[in-house]
């Protein structure tokens, strides 16, 4: 047998009766954390706040100790510290590992990962490893005045969210980065750090042979957002989108079809299903608004769009209509702010 | 975590891979209820899950270096049967349908559950692959608990596979702001993205050979000597939905213009907002 036949259906359900309190697992990027922890950290504190109760964090890698202050100062009462130098490779399975050590040490009853490649790969483990509910991607969670923890998230049909219980416990949701906010940091404020024994260190078996950096500007920063639709009649066509979004200083965005096709690269796709965007300004080329694409940029400050169809979903939830052909706008819209920079120059 | 025990080099007669494979309704023609928000499953046809033609893919192209078999495992009402058909013609050696009452109304681990109680059944696997999501939960979460389940090392946004024999796999996964090169001893989980291999059109042969083949069905039984069956289905399932709400959206102004006032319009709030 090259599979254990024990392993399946082993849980560790730890026998725990009380749970109390949120724990967020710090995601570290290169070193340093990724803005997702903090924007749950803020979320923790809400819920906690509410629940009348604490916030932990879970801080797990290699030399990363010196990151509970920055977590301290978002919103954290106690972080728990494993580092380990095993730590250094991004194994799901020893991740796993250190994280289940520090949650039989806090006992939370919810916790919250970060949606990112990392925390996805982490998440289904410890929820299996502790037979409990994993929601992916909630867009939001609540106590409901029973004292259920709640979670929200887009239902298959997108316009409609589903609101989910778990019926055991630690709860645990993954959020995309860029759906809440962190606190105003405030300079100063401490907690008890809890660093964990280096016995507990976890050996993995993945070893890493190589790793490329890669710069990701990530567009759910950007102030303004381009995103191209399969209204874009050819792929070389994105040419012209990124000489407009170019001379504005914006980013491009993609819908998904667009993505799927390869025309453009996932880390740019606008979405449910890719990321979640607040640009002060969103304008849409010949996106036509499906439920699964508004969920990705609803909530953006200024909508624009740019569609033939008057029709279009996107219509609706525009600030700004357009009805009329993308490529001509496009035109004419890059000579005018041509025009415009030339004589400012 | 479990230590290989294939010696490297090794010829190994029945190498055994796995494929998850989600049959979901065809995006295409997916209806909804509007009121409860769920799809509507009844009498749609079931197609495979298109994050997962990848999975069978890579699956095949092992097989044609390796040798050995690929089995697709699929848990679905009994119209899946025709998603694993498909499965067959790309190349596909067994299809697995865990087709039960009892299997209904799981959540993601109940799914895994199934899905890895069906893996330990079959015993002798050395490679498990899965596609990186379903179109339809989108959740990304099955190939990482059926990993834990089974105590295998794991390895998720697997976009390249560079080399493997039967002792590991050299494997390039996409973390977003970097690219890892791993190596992993088997067996193990890939869970694959789009860019791991692109799937192959099914031959006509592969067609009439889908058509003849057999799906294996197992209920729950037959998982029943492996697995707690309390842990299939609805009653494994510690998610459950609680209500359904349709959300108040935020006020827009929907001032329709042609391309002339449109381009005035975005020039305008540019300048407002000092980008120009």
């Amino acid at each position: 047998m090259s599979i254990s036949p024990s392993k399946a259906g082993t849980v560790d359900n730890m026998g725990v009766e009380t749970r109390e309190g949120i724990m967020v697992i710090a995601d570290i990027e290169n070193g340093i954390l990724h803005r997702s922890t903090l924007e749950l950290l803020g979320k923790a504190r809400e819920l906690a706040d509410s629940r009348k109760t604490s916030v932990s964090v879970a801080l797990a890698g290699n030399n990363v100790g010196e990151l509970k202050q920055v977590l301290f100062e978002h919103g954290a009462d106690r972080v728990y510290i494993m580092d380990c130098e095993e730590l250094g490779t991004f194994d799901p399975a020893t991740y796993k590992e250190a994280y289940i050590s520090i949650i039989k040490e806090a006992k939370p009853e919810v916790i919250l990962i970060s949606a990112t490649h990392r925390g996805r790969s982490i998440a289904p483990r410890i929820a299996a490893h502790l037979a409990t509910g994993l929601t992916a991607d909630c867009t939001d969670l609540y106590f409901d005045e029973k004292g259920n923890f709640i979670q929200v998230r887009p239902a298959y049909a997108g316009n409609i969210y589903a609101h989910i219980l778990s019926r055991t416990k630690p709860a645990m949701s993954t959020v995309r980065p860029g759906i809440f906010k962190p606190i105003q940091r405030i300079p100063g404020r401490t907690g008890e750090a809890v660093v964990m024994p280096k016995t507990l260190c976890p050996r993995g078996v993945l070893r890493t042979i190589s790793k490329t950096h890669r710069e990701t500007a990530s567009i759910t920063e950007a102030k303004v957002i381009i995103t191209v639709g399969r209204g874009l009649r050819r792929k070389e066509d994105i040419e012209l989108v990124k000489k407009l979004a170019r001379i504005i200083g914006a980013s491009v965005g993609a819908t998904r079809p667009l993505v799927d096709m390869g025309w453009m690269p996932k880390e740019n796709q606008v979405g449910y299903s890719g990321n979640i965007v607040k640009p002060r300004i969103y304008i849409g080329l010949g996106v036509s608004g499906s439920p699964m694409h508004v969920i990705g940029m609803k909530d953006s400050e200024i909508i624009v769009s740019v569609n033939k169809d008057p029709n279009a979903p996107i219509v609706n939830i525009s600030d700004y209509a357009i009805i009329g052909d993308l490529y001509e706008f496009i035109e004419k819209l890059t000579k005018e702010i041509e025009r415009l920079k030339s004589k400012i120059s | 975590m479990q230590k290989n025990q294939i010696a490297a080099g090794c010829e190994y007669v029945n190498f055994r891979i796995v494929v998850l494979m989600k049959p979901t309704p065809d995006p295409d023609k997916v209806r909804f209820d509007a009121e409860k928000g769920t799809i509507i499953r009844e009498g749609v046809e079931l197609i495979i899950n298109p994050y997962d033609l990848p999975a069978i893919e890579l699956a095949v192209q092992v097989k044609e270096k390796l040798g050995g078999e690929v089995i697709v495992i699929s848990m679905a009402p009994p119209q899946g049967e025709e998603a694993l058909r498909d499965a067959i013609a790309r190349g596909a050696d067994r299809a697995i349908l865990l087709t039960d009452r009892r299997f209904a109304g799981a959540d993601t681990l109940a799914t895994s559950y199934a899905l890895a109680s069906a893996i330990r059944k079959l015993g002798n696997v050395n490679l498990v692959i899965g596609g990186e999501k379903s179109i339809d939960g989108d959740t990304a979460q099955v190939p990482g608990e059926v990993a834990e389940m089974l105590g295998l090392p794991h390895v998720s946004y697997v976009s390249r596979l560079i080399d493997i024999d039967y002792s590991r796999a050299i494997v390039e996964s996409d973390l977003e702001s970097e690219v890892v090169t791993y190596e992993v001893p088997l067996p193990c989980v890939l869970q694959v993205t789009l860019n791991v291999a692109k799937p192959r059109i099914p031959t006509i042969k592969g067609k009439l050979q889908a058509r003849k083949a057999i799906v294996e069905k197992w209920s729950a039984d037959a998982l029943a000597d492996i697995a707690d069956i309390n842990r299939f289905g609805i009653k494994g399932s510690p998610t459950m939905v609680y209500r359904v709400v349709i959300p108040k959206e935020k006020e827009r102004k929907r001032i329709i213009l042609d391309t002339e006032q449109g381009v005035k319009a975005v020039v305008d709030l540019l300048m407002k907002e000092g980008l120009l």
